[in-house]
């Protein structure tokens, strides 16, 4: 490590150093199943044009009546107005991952941002954004989120800033110390010595060995973002053209379809919301433990 | 150098009192610029970012210009940013929130019939959710690997991957409802029944009783988190040397934990668990819209319906403001239980 390494080696080292992770990252039987739920929810969800019929959604094209329970026509049973509700979970499901996954990296760029600027510049900078990460930190989210979906026009863009603006002080804060660490090793200070600016330290070479910590954070946010998507749609602040998992839920409630014992309108949503922040969740703790190498084999 | 911390030391008992009070002046001065950002963005938030709030709280009503610009002119929202922002804080210290447009009433007044439920909502299901939480945390750190801990992390993190108002809504149909042959067992909405006995007794069983629902919705959910941040903790403390000495003292097992490892553990907790306060409040709403209870969180969502800003403003920052207050209790609490902290 004391020699300068060329630049070509830099590639095969980190592509070892990812293959490493991947070795320790199968170990984990919670990580492997997160993974796997994901990629087949993620798969289905963007099949969902090709492997089913759009026009079933409409509610002027259906002719079932309306709450019907499962059957074999309608293996999930029917919503208030006739449509399926496996049709109508499959391509909710779009709407949750969609939204879940872009206000995550709307948190996570936020956070970054936020979390190195306030590490690396020090002083007054680092006062000003450590007191709002604080604030932020502090203040109820969904209260925030709701105030401003409320103010803006409701659709796909205001719910994705109202979560993201809302979820990236962990993230801040995360950054923010490891930068600190980072920032005392000798190789930033050769990089600085050598005449490298802010710019040039912090991409080249704090950056690269924050990101693996940022993306298992943003993981973790994927999940939460998730559930807060779901409650923003759920009180009816989401978008109103869009069928999503939080929505139908929703309209179960508004119908009276729960006061009408009709379980299998409220489960599928729900398990669905259930099982994708699971498996984010899961994925998410198993990236922190590949990174994080106390945590491998617990405290003993 | 030398000198320096010899006159230090010379200095230390005297100077001991006006840190204590410069610590919590601090702390105090904190909170009180984050009450000041919830005002800013209060005021920011449902005043300049909707353009004009006279057409979004006549979204769905057709109205002439002059009705648009008395609506206006009666806000007071003709005026300068300025002199809005003035008058908003002048009214603010008043203790004046402005009017709501549905209810045509006062917004404080409407926020003070409402904090009375959501204070024992949100009270009730923090307390039990704490103690059950910090029980199932000691337990599954302690036996670190062992059955109860596989079995409370997997169901904890289950249960906190579940929207909380789904929960509800589950719990409203098996319980409130029925499902099957198995009748209602707990009111559906609302704190009480119209058709109660005089008494104290049974209006206040009545109240219990249609607690239960949205009490067990909440603590079902917040009590993983507390009891992951305190499985953490202890596992932390579990290396520790103390320990190592604790048993070597001959104490048995059950007095280590108690006395020794889970004193420690908790301090931690106590900063984490305010912290997720917030959590609390944003779970409160929604459990509040499921079961119709006629708490902040419900008053929230009947604002957002309508939209009524001045209603919405008014519990933005009642709810904000409350967390921030809690926050800041919590760490001067913080200060006064580690010994630690104090010393430095």
């Amino acid at each position: 490590m004391t020699t300068n390494p060329p630049s070509g080696n830099v590639r095969s080292r980190r592509l070892a150093a990812l293959a490493d992770s991947w070795r320790v990252y199968r170990a984990e039987r919670g990580g492997v199943l997160g993974l796997a739920v994901l990629v087949c929810a993620v798969l289905l969800a963007v099949l969902a044009p090709v492997l089913t019929d759009s026009a079933e959604l409409d509610v002027t094209g259906v002719d079932a009546s309306a709450l019907r329970p499962p059957g074999a026509q309608h293996w999930l049973g029917t919503d208030e107005s006739g449509r399926s509700v496996l049709l109508l979970t499959w391509w909710g499901a779009r709407m949750s991952l969609l939204v879940g996954a872009a206000a995550a990296v709307l948190s996570m760029v936020i956070g970054t941002v936020v979390g190195l600027t306030a590490a690396h510049f020090g002083g007054w900078v680092e006062t000003v954004l450590l007191r709002l990460t604080d604030f932020f930190l502090v203040l109820p989210a969904l209260v925030l989120a709701i105030a401003l979906s409320t103010v803006l026009s409701r659709g796909l863009f205001t719910i994705v800033l109202a979560i993201g603006v809302t979820s990236w002080p962990q993230t801040a804060r995360l950054v923010r110390a490891q930068t600190l660490t980072v920032e005392t090793r000798p190789y930033v200070e050769r990089a600085r010595a050598l005449g490298g600016g802010h710019g040039h330290v912090l991409v080249k070479h704090v950056l690269p060995s924050v990101l693996p910590l940022v993306f298992a954070t943003t993981t973790l946010t994927v999940a939460s973002a998730i559930i807060a998507e779901s409650t923003l749609s759920f009180l009816g602040l989401g978008d109103p053209s869009r069928i999503s998992w939080g929505a139908m839920l929703k309209s179960a409630m508004d119908t009276g379809a729960v006061t009408a014992g009709a379980w299998w309108y409220l489960l599928p949503p729900g398990i669905g919301i259930a099982v994708v922040v699971l498996a984010f969740t899961l994925c998410g703790r198993a990236l922190e433990t590949v990174l994080n190498p106390r945590l491998r084999g617990g405290a003993e | 150098m030398t000198d320096t911390r010899d006159r230090d030391d010379v200095r230390r008992p005297p100077a001991r009192a006006p840190r204590i009070l410069g610590f919590v002046a601090l702390k105090l001065g904190g909170g009180a610029l984050s009450l000041l950002l919830v005002v800013v963005l209060g005021f920011f938030l449902f005043r300049v970012l909707p353009g004009d709030p006279a057409r979004t709280m006549t979204r769905s009503a057709p109205v002439s210009a002059e009705q648009l610009a008395a609506l206006r002119h009666r806000f007071g929202l003709d005026q300068p940013l300025y002199v809005q922002f003035r008058d908003f804080l002048g009214n603010l210290v008043r203790g004046e929130l402005g009017t709501s447009y549905t209810y045509n009433r006062p917004v404080a007044e409407l926020i003070g019939e409402r904090i009375g439920p959501t204070v024992l909502l949100v009270g009730t299901a923090t307390v039990l959710a704490v103690l059950l939480g910090l029980w199932m945390g000691t337990r599954a750190a302690w036996r670190h690997g062992g059955s109860a801990d596989r079995w409370f992390t997997s169901v904890g993190l289950t249960l906190w991957s579940v929207p909380t108002f789904w929960l509800g809504l589950l719990l409203l149909m098996a319980f409130g409802v029925g499902v099957g042959p198995m009748p209602g067992l707990f009111p559906v909405a609302g704190m009480s029944s119209p058709d109660v006995p005089p008494g104290v007794l049974p209006r206040v069983l009545d109240v219990g009783h249609h607690l239960v629902l949205p009490c067990v919705t909440l603590v079902a959910v917040i009590h993983a988190q507390f009891m992951m941040v305190m499985r953490s903790s202890l596992l932390e403390e579990m290396g520790e040397e103390y320990l190592t000495t604790a048993r070597a003292k001959g104490l048995r097992e059950d007095l280590v934990r108690r006395r020794h490892a889970v004193p420690n553990a908790l301090l931690p907790t106590v900063t984490l668990i305010f912290l997720h306060l917030g959590l609390v409040v944003s779970g409160a709403i929604t459990v509040e819209t499921v079961f119709s209870w006629p708490g902040l969180g419900l008053l929230t969502y009947e604002a957002l319906r309508v939209p009524d800003l001045p209603l919405l403003q008014g519990t933005f920052i009642v709810l904000a403001g409350s967390v921030i207050v809690m926050n800041v209790l919590a760490e001067l609490l913080y200060r006064v239980l580690d010994p630690r902290v104090r010393a430095s």
